[in-house]
This record gives C-alpha cells, structure tokens and sequence, in this order.
C-alpha cells in the first residue's frame, strides 16, 4: 500500500495497547541470558570451525610479502586465508546475479565488501588474513604467525591539513538563499566561531560476529545486522552469488547507532572458510579491531556565521563543513538541519569533502545533526551571550512554521520546538540560570545550566510483514524488521494487538530472518514507524481475510477482546482462524508527503553540569530532554531510547574522541580501556517528557523516530553549561578537563 | 596467546623455583593484566605458575606495629579491611579509586605493584615500543602521549606507571617481601623497588627472575588525615590523569604523585617546603614535558593546594 | 617434544622480522596439553578437558554452550562477561579456566529463567534497564553481587566515611561502573537495582 495522503482515523488511534507503556516482550529472554545473538548458535552448527581475522599493520600501503608456512603448521589450524588465495569477490559496483536494478542515486552493489583481494592496504586493520582453526585458542595464536611484510606509503591523515583540498559531494550541494555575505556583513550583532568534532566510535557492546553454514549453494548466515536486507545484498554481491542463496537471521542484535549498517570481514570471511572447508566456521572481530577495522563517525571541522538584528532575528546563517573519507565514503552532512531549524532570508550551506586514508567514515547515530547540532546549537549561545537575549527566547523568535530554504509551500508536517523549549524550562527551572558564567557554586564545584534545540529529520522506507492468526488464537508477526534494543519486538506487538483487538499476551513477534518480507531495518530512526506501516496494512489486510472469512462485511467490524464483531454478532478469532489458520502480508510504500511537508521531530536539552574549579572535571547532575516525534508507540522504550541518545550525548561533549596519529593513519586509543564512552558514574538520573503529538504526514502510525532525537543537540547543552559554569567557550570536542583547565575565567576554590 | 603449559604451585619456594626453571616462565595471580597482554602477545610466557594457593592472602600485625599484607590479598580485601580503612586510609582511597569492583575482586597486590604501563604504543604490537621490543624505538615521543609521564622519562620511553595503590604504598613507605628461587628472602623499600627507564625501560622492577612477592609491609600507622585524589576523563573505570596521595598529621607531610612517572612519584626534600607550589616546584623539577602533556603539572598544582587545604580544613 | 633448530631459528627470526616490518611474528609453540578440570557451574560439577589458554568466559560459552555471559571486549574493559566465584564477581574474561578447577561458577542461566525470573531479573523488566540485552546478563551478576559487597561492608570510591557503608544511587553508579551498557540503561538499571533493594531491606 502507498502511503501518499495523510491518515485518517484508523484502529492504531484506539490508543488500548498502543502509546501505553509496554515491559519489552523479548525481556525474559535477555534477562536470563537466552536470546541467541549471532555467535551463539551452536545447536545450528554443530562442528563449527573457529576463524580468527588477522588485520593490517600500516595505515596506507601494499604487502610486499606474506608468509603463511609456520600458521598453516601450527597445531588444529585448518586453513589460511590470504588474497594470494582468496577467492575472487566482487567489489561495488557489481549487483548480485539477477537482481533487480538499483534504485535512482544508488550504486549497484553498493554493501558489497570484498575482503582480501590484493596486497593494497587502504587503511589500517583492514584484513590481511583468516585463520581458520579447530578452536579460537588455535586460530587465535596462529593468526599471529602470519608474517606479512609492507611497504608503507604516505597517506592523508589529517583533516585541519586537508581540508583545503575538499570538494562538493554530489549529495550535499550548497544551499543558497538569498545573499548571506552581504546580509552578514550588514548585521548588527554577529558571531564566526569554528568548532571541531573528532572522529566517534560506536562502541555497541556486541562486537561485529558472524557464523556461516552452507547447505549444499545456499549459505545461512548468523549475523549480527541492523538491516537484513542489506547484509543479504552485501553478501549475495560481494560473493557473486544469487541473494535467494543467503539466508540471514539476526534475530538479537547486540547494539547497533549505525555500526552494523554495513557488512565487514566476519561475514564475508566466515562464509569463504565455511564454503571452503564443507563445515560452518564462525568469526567475531575482536574489540581493538573494531576502531580500525569498521566504520566509524568521522571528524568535522564547522565554521557557523550568524548575523542576527538587535532583536535577536536572524538576518544570515552560514555554515561550512569539511569532512574527509575513503574514495567513495559520504560525507558527514553537519549542515542539514541548518537548513530547517530556524528561520532566516539569507542562508549559505557548504560542505566540502575530502580524501582522507583514515578507515571509512559512516553512519553513526544521527549522523550529520548529531555533529551539526553541536556546533550550531553553541554557536547560537554564543549569539545569545552576545546580544544579552536568553538562549530559550533566541531560539523562539527564529522558530519557523516551514521549511525556510522552500517558503510557506512546505510547511512542517508537526513542529512543536517552542512547546518543547518552553515546557523543558519551566520543568527543569531554568529562570534559576545566572546568565553570567561562574557565578553558581556549590564548594568546589561550578555550576552551570545549559540549553539546546534538537531537530531530527523523519526518514521512511518501504517495509512488509506478515501476519498469520493461529486457531489458538494466537497472532504471529514475521518481518525482516531488526530489534536493535529499539524495542522493535514489544511495539509490533502492540501494534498487532490494538488492530486485532488482541491482548499483547496473544502476539508472537519474529524478527529478523531474511525468509520473513523485506522491512526497512533499524536506521535513521525509520524502523518503528516504517515497519510498523507495513505492519499495519499486513494487520489491515488480516482483518479483511477473517471478515470475509467470517462472513461479515469488513466496513464496520470491530476487533476487541480476542473477537470480531458487527451488527451485534461476534464470534471468537481462534475459531474463524480454525486449525488452518489465516494468513495475510501487507507492505507499506511512501508517495511523496516528505516532499510536500518538512517531516522532522523536534526536542529541547536542559543540562546541569558542576565543574570541578580546581580539576576542571565536569559532572553532569541532571538532564530534561523535551520531545516531540509524533506518536510515542511505546513510552517506555521511547524513553530508553531517548535516555540512551542523551548519555551518547554526554560522551560526545565530554570524553569521546578517537585520537588519531596522523604518522601512522590509525586511531590510536583502539580499545574500551582507552576510547571512553560513558559508565555508570557518568549518568545522573535524567528526565524526557514527550509531548501529545501525532504526525498523519508520516505514516498511519502518525509516528516519528526518537532514537537518534535523543542525542541531537545534547552535547551542545552540555557544552553551553560547561561554559554557563566556567566562562570557558571550548569549540573543540570533547570537552576534557585539560582543554577546560586552559581557558577557565573563574578562579579555583578549595 | 602463544601456547603455555600450566602449574599450580602449592608453596612460594616451587612457585619461585618453578619459574626459575622455565624460561620465559611467569607467575600468575589474578591475571588481570597479564591475561589481558597474552592475548595481544605482548606478554609471551611459556610456562604459567598458578601461585593463587600459596596461602599468601592474610593481612596480619607485624611484631613493629605494622601490617603485613601477604601478595596475594585482593585489591577489595586489601580495601576494606577494618586496620587498612581505620589506619591507612589512604591505601583504601587509592584501591577504590581504581578499576572496577570485578577487577579488584580479582587483582592481588603483588600483581598491582606489577602492572605495566598503558600507552597505547605498548599495547599495540605493530609499532616501535622500547618497552615491549628493546632498541625498536618510543612511537610515543612525537605520537599521542597526553596521558604519558612529565617526570622520570628518557628519551627511549615517557610511560607511567598505572597503578593508583602503588602511589599510596609509596606515601606510606611500605615495604616489598620477596622469596628469590633459592630461598632467600629480602626487603625492597617500595621507593627502590620501581625503576626509571633510562635506557633500558624494559626493566621496570629490581626483583630477579623467579623473585616471588610473597607480601607488602606497611609501617606503623601515621595517624593524621589521609587523601587520596584521581583526576580521570570519565566519573569512573578510567586510569588517572594525575592522582595525589598524601597524609597530613602534626609534623609529618606526606605526598606522592601518580600518572605522572614511570613510577609513583614522591620527593621526601620537597615535603619540607611551605606551601603547595614551592611543595609542587621542588617535586616537579626536571620535567620534561610535550604539548599533549603539559597540563599535567599545573593540574597537579591545583590539585596538591586543594587536597592540602582540605587535609588541613 | 624438543625443541627443533627451526624453532630456535624462528625465535632469533622473528624478534627482527617485527622489529623490521612491524609485523606480529612470533613463535610458534607446540599443542599444549588438555588439562582436565571440573567447574561447578551453577550447582552443577561441569567436566571439561581443555587447552589452558581457554578462559573462563569462553569455557563456559563455547565448552558448555552457556552463552548467556557476553564478550563485550575480552580486555576487562566492559564488564559483560561478569560472572561470580565462589559468590564474588569477576571478569570472566580476566581470568583461566584452568585457574577455576573446584570453584563454584555462578552466571545468568543459574538466576532464574524465563517463568520464574530471579528478583534482579524481574526488576529489570519492570523498569526497563536494558535495550539491545547484550550488557544485560554481565550487569545482572554484577547487581546481584553488589548488593551483597555493600551488606558486606565493602567501600566504594564514593563512600564518605570508609567505616560506615550504605546502600545510596550514588553507591550503585560507582559500584556498577565495571558494566557499560552503550545504550545507557543507566537510570533504569539503577532504578531496579533500587527496587530490589528495597524490597529485600
């Protein structure tokens, strides 16, 4: 079904299961530590074979040789893979046999990811060999008596170096409105400020793991993936095969924010040996290989021009990215929710990329506004601070109804950032703010608060399901949706419920096994509200079959209470089911509403920090994000999303930073010991309200996204409490004590 | 991890004995941080010698008025035990402030004295480490090194020293006990007991090989108020910036750095001086720092003010 | 096995070939022998005949297929392969099994199981204290042995006064430290750990 006008009432809006809060349905299972993730499945392999992945120890160069001998030698060692016996695999650019051609903008086989394919290395710990083994002790200790030998070339590492290089990526044109040069030059009160974002790793617990069997030519494949389509293309396409020859299940994905959006060696490697030896063979990336190996959220460097009249209305906004990534890695698009956020006649967008030989730059959790927003979303403080406006009533006097590249023929579907700003200061207490840094102490401690604005854009992607109703009266879901911690289990199961009539006890969820209809995965905050359309108009179709079945006149039926009902019969849905059962699927399509409306959830960040004056060490004491995305499907889960999104947040402004050696090409701090994300300690209690919305431009589920909502713009409001405690204005992420300690305007107190 | 052959020792002389007579043989305790270093071959022992069910693990009285704390106490019994939190806080202080509860369940104070550096360039074998490969060169002069040390360096290696206990025991003059594979016991007062790297910072310790640490002695209690301060990148579970012990009692200064030195970092001269800088300024001579790591010293100024001016109240 | 003139050739080689290429050479060994031991896991003695080099957590992952106990990082540095021994909790990462011949293992599956979910298990439901699950079972263990440091009288980093330990949200972050959870549970796991505090005080 196409989704191209906006939803009228339908069952979802009954509001019995959906938008109440829901325990996770997968929580016994991951509570008692049965849900299989993808190296876990022994029963299915019995006899499996251990690989261990050997990486490159250059950044950029070529092996000039390689000596297997003593590997090959060494005790239940099976096989060794290197490109000098590889198979031949297929890079992108080239399809999987017999599928379909890609979609405009999209390169054919563009999740292929060949592995060992000649002696170029490109970046560091991009592998150089497998070592397949009877156990991971063998395989492990054998992989180091792989001797391989490079000559190592100059590489670019360095972004600051290169930026002067970039060039405009075809995906992020400029974006000029109006004449922003002489709109800044003319404005009374400006700011040109350049903040830094360093290079971010992931860090999902799950490490990358797969396990490859093969039944005859068909290969299943374990694996751990966000999105299984993709993983199946990737596969079919990099191996030459078929994709109706991959079967993959990611049933319990270990945590995700865009690491496993694209596939690396453990799939490709895992099947090679697999195929190779006739016996499944399983390979999980150790942790240190992950920061070199895989992808990661690349660096920015961001120049904002704001020129703003004595009221605080913006007359221009500028701002210029420079990213750098591998040839044919995208661009980190840091600008995009500049062009929506506030309004403005005199707007100039740039990003420039270049070529960096640092491992492949990609999607991390909101990538491009998690970025951007940290330096617009201070940017905009610092205009505050300027023209002596608070920062809450800045942003609401440059709020907009549309979109304000496009003009008034594009408004926002929903947009409710002043609701969110003003709630989120009258719960959080913002009038207590001392708008002069330094003047709130509490001992040693400095104590400032600060504020921020989110804007995620809403993405929507086509995705089936479908659903069959057992005559025990039971509803099963099966999709190739993946839950990812996103509680994508719990709100199909509520979603199946309410348009059942169903107790949530009565819907069995199956997820992520690409024999189930394709689904949109878990990206850009698309999963729940995409997947449950096609849900939907699965469940839509459902309720057809079992009227017609029944032999009632669909129109006016109703669903409740495990029965049907109409002109005051009704009867019970197990026994129309009957032992056969009644299946149906649904998929949803979206027409072109995101063209006609700005599509986007909005937030407000409220963050109290206390900075240590004499360490200079910052403690967040509370936070409050504000939201507005649409139906919340599932509170509970929303929340944790959102809780989620904040303590990345926090990691962003304060500690995370993988430290690149621009000698070597690598990310140095390549382990959990030494690139910090938050712990415990870190997180005080937090807050989230979400405020009543639903958006009918969307989808019939009138929902948005929140997982990437939650970490827009946080690390700002971190960031503008850090200053709002210490004077210090810090535009280089993150914010660590000893960039604190250099700048800090208010004198130590013991 | 290379393959080993595993022993369990059942007395400190076969331990000792055991390891004498194996080459590349070592001791294993919790193995907190040799495990770790195994699975990156950093650390490559043929031979592992068991040496958790040696009885090391009391803490008991000695006859000056002490406590002797045998090598294998765990950091969380070392940390809570009533003597220790009552008359050597600082001791206390520094265990929790380091790792995390699991670790410190597991980790002995033998091994904690013996934890070998952090530096990236140490832990990663495919770039030069005087430490980890002889004469093959410091990556972390000119590299990233913000965390490495400003005090004690040469020019083949700037590592410091991890451990947060080792910079209390210092404060605290304990003393090392150790059984040599001939039977021999001595006493290594801890301020000799970690060497500087010179030119060889492959050698980090005196102890000879097969030297086992049967325990720790701590001198009779100074009384007086104990601090001990971290400063790290994250609220918890993260490796000190700087840290400063210091026990503070009528007559008596006591202060020692860590995150600073190859090795906990305390000049008794420097403890006569009045007031926190010139304490700092004479303690701190000679360093030599980069421009990642430079911070550390007016940091540790900071810090040694705040945590004396609190001592005092 | 004696050691063979390539063997002693591969040593004095391979030191120059990484300090020449910046290579892993290293040396190979000879199959160390099996050693047999017994865990008792859960209750229950569990047999196993293994390399030495097998660690705690991947005995009881891929000898005994209890998967349940995660490996985040297999550095220490995550804490999702928390178990306890002998009631105490460690990184089972950390550790050998050789080293645990006799110790009485404890990891998730012997908490409770779906239907009859141990208390800590049940409050991380209610409250919602993970998402993708994978932290999950290392912070349970972890919970539940923390409780038990802290009626214990075991100190924290935060603990004001050594002598004097109490149960405090501020305790169970410091004390929880050792378990990342990237999705950031984090208030949600300190709520059920509060609730189950609660309900046993």
């Amino acid at each position: 079904m196409k989704f191209e006008s906006p939803a009228g009432r339908n069952p979802i809006d009954q509001g019995r299961v959906v938008g109440v809060a829901q325990p996770r349905i997968d929580g016994p299972l991951k509570v008692s530590g049965l849900a299989p993730y993808s190296h876990e499945y022994h029963a299915e392999a019995p006899g499996v074979a251990y690989g261990v992945m050997l990486g490159a120890g250059i950044g950029k160069g070529r092996i000039t040789a390689i000596d297997t001998s003593a590997a090959e030698a060494a005790p239940g060692v099976l096989l060794v893979l290197t490109y000098k016996n590889a198979p031949r695999q297929f890079d992108i650019g080239h399809a999987p046999p017999g599928s379909p051609a890609p979609k405009k903008g999209e390169k054919p086989g563009r999740h292929n990811a060949p592995q060992l394919q000649g002696p170029a290395i490109k970046h560091f710990d991009q592998s150089v060999a497998l070592v397949v083994a009877e156990s991971f002790e063998q395989a492990r200790a054998a992989a180091q008596l792989v001797h391989v030998s490079y000559a190592a070339a100059p590489g670019k590492f360095d972004l600051a170096a290169e930026k002067q290089h970039g060039t405009v990526p075809e995906d992020a044109p400029d974006s000029v409105v109006g004449d922003f040069d002489a709109a800044f030059a003319a404005a009374p009160t400006t700011v040109d400020v350049t903040y830094t974002t360093p290079d971010q790793a992931h860090s999902m617990m799950e490490p990358q793991a797969s396990m490859a069997r093969w039944d005859g030519d068909t290969l299943t494949l374990w694996t751990s993936h966000q999105i299984v389509h993709w993983a199946v293309d990737g596969v079919a396409g990099t191996l030459g095969i078929p994709t109706d020859k991959v079967r993959v299940i990611s049933a319990y994905v270990g945590g995700g924010f865009g690491s496993k959006l694209m596939i690396y060696g453990d799939p490709i490697l895992a099947a090679l040996a697999a195929r190779q030896l006739g016996r499944p063979v399983k390979v999980a990336l150790t942790r240190p290989q992950i920061y070199n190996h895989t992808s990661h959220r690349p660096a920015t460097i961001q120049r904002l021009r704001l020129g703003a009249d004595s009221n605080g209305k913006l007359l221009a906004i500028g701002h210029d990215v420079w990213c750098g990534n591998q040839p044919g890695g995208e661009p980190e698009k840091a600008a995009d929710q500049t062009k929506l956020l506030y309004a403005g006649a005199n707007r100039l967008l740039r990003t420039r990329q270049t070529l960096l030989d640092l491992p492949l730059g990609a999607s991390m959790r909101a990538p491009g506004e998690a970025v951007g927003l940290l330096a617009l979303e201070c940017a905009m403080d610092e205009l505050a601070e300027k023209l002596g406006i608070d920062p809450i009533e800045l942003r609401i006097r440059n709020d907009t109804r549309y979109d304000p590249e496009k003009g008034p023929e594009r408004p926002f579907s929903t947009r409710q950032l002043v609701e969110c700003l003003r709630t989120g200061a009258e719960r959080f207490g913002w009038s207590r703010r001392d708008p002069v840094p330094g003047k709130v102490r509490d001992g040693r401690w400095l104590i400032g608060y600060g504020v921020a604005a989110a804007i995620r854009n809403n993405l929507t992607v086509a995705s089936g399901a479908r659903v069959r109703l057992g005559g025990d009266g039971v509803l099963t879901i099966q999709t190739q949706m993946t839950d990812i911690g996103t509680g994508s289990y719990t709100i199909l199961a509520q979603i199946g419920a309410e348009m059942l009539g169903l107790p949530i006890d009565k819907v069995r969820v199956e997820l992520g096994d690409s024999s189930f209809p394709q689904a949109a995965g878990s990206g850009g905050s698309w999963g729940a509200n995409s997947s449950g359309a096609g849900l939907f108009y699965a469940c839509r179709n459902l309720r057809d079959a079992i009227a017609a079945k029944a032999g009632y006149n669909s129109t006016d039926v109703q669903f409740a209470d495990g029965r049907i009902s109409a002109n005051g019969h009704s009867r019970s849905l197990a026994e129309i089911a009957g032992h056969d059962g009644i299946a149906a699927e649904g998929k949803v399509e979206f027409g072109d509403l995101t063209k006609q409306y700005a599509q986007a959830a909005f937030g407000a960040h409220f963050a109290e920090v206390a900075v240590d004056s004499i360490t200079c060490e910052v403690r967040v004491r509370r936070m409050l994000s504000v939201c507005a995305a649409g139906r919340i499907i599932n509170p509970q889960t929303a929340r944790s999303q959102c809780l989620g999104g904040m303590a990345m947040g926090i990691g962003a402004a304060l500690m995370e930073d993988q430290i690149v050696d621009t000698r070597f090409g690598y990310f140095v701090n390549h382990d959990l010991a030494e690139y910090h994300v938050p712990v415990h300690a870190d997180i005080p209690d937090m807050e989230v309200i979400f405020l009543d919305e639903l958006d009918d431009k969307s989808s019939p589920i009138k929902a948005k996204g929140v997982g990437e909502l939650g970490i827009c713009g946080v690390g700002a409001a971190v960031a503008n409490a850090v200053h709002n405690a210490t004077g210090a204005r810090i535009r280089d992420y993150p914010l660590t004590l000893d960039r604190i300690m250099a700048k800090i305007t208010v004198p130590a107190v013991a | 991890m290379k393959a080993f052959t595993y022993q369990r020792a059942t007395s400190p002389a076969e331990a000792a004995a055991a390891v004498a007579g194996h080459h590349g043989a070592r001791f294993i305790a919790g193995g907190t941080n040799l495990l770790d270093l195994m699975k990156l071959q950093i650390e490559t022992p043929g031979h592992l010698v068991d040496i958790n069910h040696l009885g090391l693990d009391r803490i008991e009285p000695t006859a000056g008025g002490g406590l002797r704390i045998g090598a294998l106490v765990r950091n969380t019994d070392l940390a809570a035990d009533h003597r220790v939190r009552r008359d050597y806080a600082v001791l206390s202080r520094a265990l929790l402030a380091g790792a995390s509860a699991q670790l410190r369940n597991k980790a002995t104070t033998a091994g904690n004295l013996l934890q070998r550096t952090r530096c990236h360039y140490f832990y990663d074998t495919t770039k030069p480490c005087n430490k980890r490969v002889p004469g093959s060169g410091c990556a972390a002069l000119g590299g990233s090194n913000r965390n490495l040390a400003v005090l004690g360096t040469s020019d083949q290696c700037i590592a410091t020293h991890p451990s947060d206990m080792a910079v209390a025991m210092r404060a605290l003059d304990a003393i090392v006990e150790t059984t040599a594979p001939d039977g021999t016991a001595r006493a290594i007062p801890i301020v000799d007991f970690h060497v500087l790297p010179g030119a060889t910072p492959q050698v980090e310790t005196v102890l000879q090989p097969g030297e086992l640490i049967t325990g720790v002695a701590l001198p009779p209690p100074l009384g007086g108020t104990h601090v001990y301060r971290k400063v790290r990148d994250r609220a918890s579970y993260a490796f000190a910036v700087v840290s400063v012990a210091a026990v503070v009692a009528p007559g008596t200064l006591r202060v020692a750095f860590g995150g600073l030195a190859p090795k906990p970092w305390r000049v008794e001269a420097a403890e006569t001086r009045a007031g926190a800088d010139a304490i700092a300024d004479a303690a701190f001579a000679g360093a030599r720092t980069t421009r990642q790591n430079a911070f550390k010293l007016p940091l540790s100024k900071r810090l040694l003010a705040s945590v004396l001016a609190d001592a005092r109240g | 096995m004696p050691v063979t003139r390539r063997d002693a050739m591969m040593i004095g080689g391979a030191a120059v070939a990484a300090a020449a290429t910046g290579g892993n050479a290293a040396v190979p060994h000879q199959p160390p022998a099996p050693v047999a031991i017994t865990l008792r896991v859960n209750g229950k003695a569990r047999r196993l005949s293994i390399d030495p080099r097998v660690t705690l957590l991947d005995a009881l992952r891929e000898h005994l297929h209890l998967t349940g106990t995660k490996k985040g990082c297999d550095h220490g540095q995550c804490g999702a392969c928390t178990v306890t021994v002998e009631g105490r909790r460690i990184n089972s990462c950390l550790s050998l099994a050789v080293m645990h011949h006799g110790d009485a293992i404890g990891t998730i599956e012997g908490l409770g199981r779906p239907g009859a979910l141990h208390p800590m298990q049940a409050a991380f439901v209610a409250h919602d204290g993970f998402q993708c699950g994978y932290c999950t079972p290392g912070q349970i263990c972890s919970a539940v042995a923390m409780l038990a440091e802290i009626r214990a009288g075991i100190p924290s980093h935060v603990t004001d006064d050594l002598m004097q330990v109490a149960f405090s949200d501020a305790e169970v972050r410091e004390r929880m430290s050792g378990n990342i959870c990237r999705c950031a549970a984090y208030p949600n796991i300190v709520a059920a750990i509060r609730d189950v505090q609660e309900a046993g005080a």
